[in-house]
């Protein structure tokens, strides 16, 4: 949140010129580029070095705008002053609703999407309203639906499956829909296959290139960075979530909608849960029960490491971002090396705490508070 | 002054569950005139002005403004209405920019349709302006606000109300924590808008503020109103009285007798 911005201020005699490092020192997502600096600088000692390939960049990219695209709808969330625990569930329960479209009512993507998008922003604004109306905290209202979408996602599968916890036969059905290309598989092929043509990029012995475009997640997860970082820093809307998350009443009484603004932010982050749903449905061809298991910690973990704040009011849509991809890195990084897999989950929990540490120092830089 | 009051309000009630804010307050403002609002702490000015400012619906009792009935539903509607508050505790956001702070809920924009966005480059240079007329040279419009002195920070919510307040400005105790010249700074302006034909409704517990600025004063005492005295009717030591609990209201009766 920061204007840059010369208006000729009689200069202060008390004011110590801020050097341009300080000035970056009070950003919320500086803790999660510096996060990527360190994780990048990790792996090029200890990783074989096909990790920082193209190739190896796809793969660990993939995985990480597959969350980055939830953490982001969680960051905003949360710098709206809420959480969303449910959003894990939710991906499953949305994977049901869209593979049940597909497979049991024969409908086309340009019915099946749209359709999954407007229970995505029903489910929302259902988990928001309870929310607000109810006035109770939504760590605890969403853990409730982290069960209860968890819980309809099997019965509805079984009941969609006939016994079974597995919804297949999505590949076939979609398989010549025109649509299917925007949410699966990789983009740009042509472009690829060129510019391996040109000897540009590494190619099989048979001349196709070993990457054959952009998964579209990533594109999906940039466009979504985009927007997202727009919208907070330089619309009112984006100043309305700061003000919410910062303090309801206060903003409330100086004339932000602060319970449309809270709404509107769980239908983002339910809406986000089904673009990933729709995503991952389409990728690997089938639904189950078991999709989307705790994306809700690892979405609040990326924003936070990206520099919310748990009680809301600061952070930023990059710092997800980055926080992501850091994910992405450690996850796919690590069988890139001779350490094992399992370390994974420390890593994880030894970064969370070092990014609240590190959050917490910012804030009262921020703050002034000493 | 003009007698047709903005914002009259009649037999307002106000109840938190069991608990009676406000038993039957009449109150009105009109243009270019200052209504100071005197009582003692827990009166329930804070809870009164609350319902002007469309923060409380009151559960009794009936709000004209500009003659015609209106109920307002959040503070949004009586701000778009012209009505600004500076509310006791400020309504500001520590963790935000004093430029973001400013324009919180009213941000001006530029471009049109989906491009249409928050030009802080206005907003921050409004902001610093209204802020040196208050008599505060601000040191970065992107500081935030929780870096700022009380004094600063109550500075920076009348800027905000005066730069909003079209029709009606609301001040709860808006120089509590200022200083001497800050202070005066304030009173000056709450004169300065009054003659531009703002109504400006101002809580104090400092009489001697209120004299300074005041054209009528209303004291609360317990949810009641004790009565409303014009400026050359009553005097400092009489106001004084009245918001010390009313104990010398027998001997005041004369004087007030008119505008009860
Ligand atoms: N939201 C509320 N819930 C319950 N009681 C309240 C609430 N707001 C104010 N009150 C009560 O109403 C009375 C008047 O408060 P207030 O208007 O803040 O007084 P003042 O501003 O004159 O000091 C107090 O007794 C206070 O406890
Ligand atoms: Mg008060």
């Amino acid at each position: 949140m920061s204007e840059e911005i010369s208006v000729d201020t009689d200069t202060d005699e008390r004011l110590k010129s801020e050097s341009a490092m300080a000035g970056l020192m009070k950003r919320p997502e500086l803790g999660a580029i510096a996060g990527v600096v360190l994780v990048t600088v990790f792996f090029l000692f200890t990783a074989d070095s096909s990790m920082f390939t193209l190739a190896g960049f796809m793969n660990f990219m993939s995985p990480a705008a597959q969350l980055g695209i939830l953490a982001i709808g969680a960051a905003l969330l949360m710098i709206g002053g809420e959480f969303d625990l449910s959003l894990g569930s939710m991906i499953a329960f949305f994977g049901l609703f869209f593979g049940t479209c597909i497979v049991n009512f024969d409908l086309p993507l340009i019915m099946a999407i749209p359709m999954t998008m407007v229970f995505a922003i029903l489910i929302g604004s259902l988990n928001g309203q309870i929310v607000i109306r109810s006035g109770l905290p939504s760590f605890i209202v969403t853990l409730a639906f982290l069960f209860i979408y968890r819980g309809l996602s099997l019965v509805g599968l079984k009941a969609a499956t006939d016994g079974s916890t597995q919804l297949r036969g999505i590949r076939p059905a979609v398989e010549n829909d025109f649509l299917t290309p925007i949410f699966s598989g990789d983009a740009f092929p042509y472009l690829f296959s060129y510019l391996g043509d040109m000897g540009l990029i590494d190619t099989f012995k048979n001349g196709t290139p070993k990457v054959k475009g952009i998964p579209v997640e990533i594109i999906w997860f940039v466009i979504i960075a985009i927007i997202a970082t727009y919208v907070l820093l330089r619309t009112p809307v984006g100043n309305w979530i700061f003000a919410s998350g910062g303090d309801a009443n206060a903003a409330s009484n100086s004339g932000v909608p602060v319970r449309k603004v809270k709404v509107g932010l769980f239908v983002l982050t339910a809406c986000c849960a089904a673009l990933v749903a729709i995503i991952t449905v389409l990728d690997s061809g089938s639904t189950d029960a078991r999709r989307g298991f705790q994306k809700e910690f690892e979405a609040i973990i990326a924003a936070v490491i990206g520099g919310c704040l748990l009680t809301g009011g600061y952070g930023s849509a990059i710092g997800a971002f980055f926080g992501s991809i850091i994910f992405g890195m450690v996850l796919i990084g690590l069988s890139y090396t001779q350490i094992d897999q399992d370390w994974y989950l420390v890593f994880l929990g030894g970064m969370l705490l070092i990014a609240v540490l590190f959050n917490n120092m910012i804030r009262k830089r921020v703050t002034g508070e000493r | 002054m003009t007698d047709k009051p903005i914002v009259h309000m009649e037999g307002i009630e106000k109840h938190f569950g069991n608990v009676i804010a406000l038993a039957g307050v009449s109150f009105d403002v009109r243009a270019g005139e200052c209504h100071c609002l005197l009582g003692d702490n827990g009166a329930g000015k804070s809870t009164f002005i609350k319902t002007m400012s469309g923060v409380h619906k009151p559960t009794k009792g009936s709000i004209h403004f500009e003659g015609k009935p209106m109920n307002f539903d959040s503070p949004r509607d009586s701000m778009e209405a012209g009505i600004a508050t500076v509310f006791q505790d400020l309504a500001m956001i520590p963790l935000m920019s004093v430029t973001r702070n400013f324009f919180m809920g009213r941000e001006p924009t530029k471009g049109r349709g989906l491009f249409k966005r928050f030009d802080t480059d206005t907003a921050s240079k409004a902001a610093i302006e209204e802020m040196r007329k208050m008599g505060i040279n601000l040191r970065a419009p992107d500081q935030a606000v929780g870096t700022l002195s009380g004094g600063e920070r109550q500075t920076v919510a009348i800027a905000r109300a005066v730069y909003f307040g079209a029709k009606v400005l609301i001040l709860d105790e808006p120089t509590s924590a200022l200083g001497v010249r800050q202070t005066s700074n304030v009173l000056a302006t709450i004169d300065r808008v009054r003659k531009q034909g703002v109504g400006v409704v101002f809580i104090t517990h400092n009489v001697r503020h209120a004299m300074a600025v005041g054209d009528r004063f209303t004291v609360l005492n317990r949810g009641k109103t004790l009565g409303t005295a014009l400026k050359d009717e009553i005097t400092a030591e009489e106001l004084q009285d009245l918001m010390a609990g009313g104990q010398e209201l027998a001997q005041l009766e004369g004087s007030l007798g008119g505008t009860v």
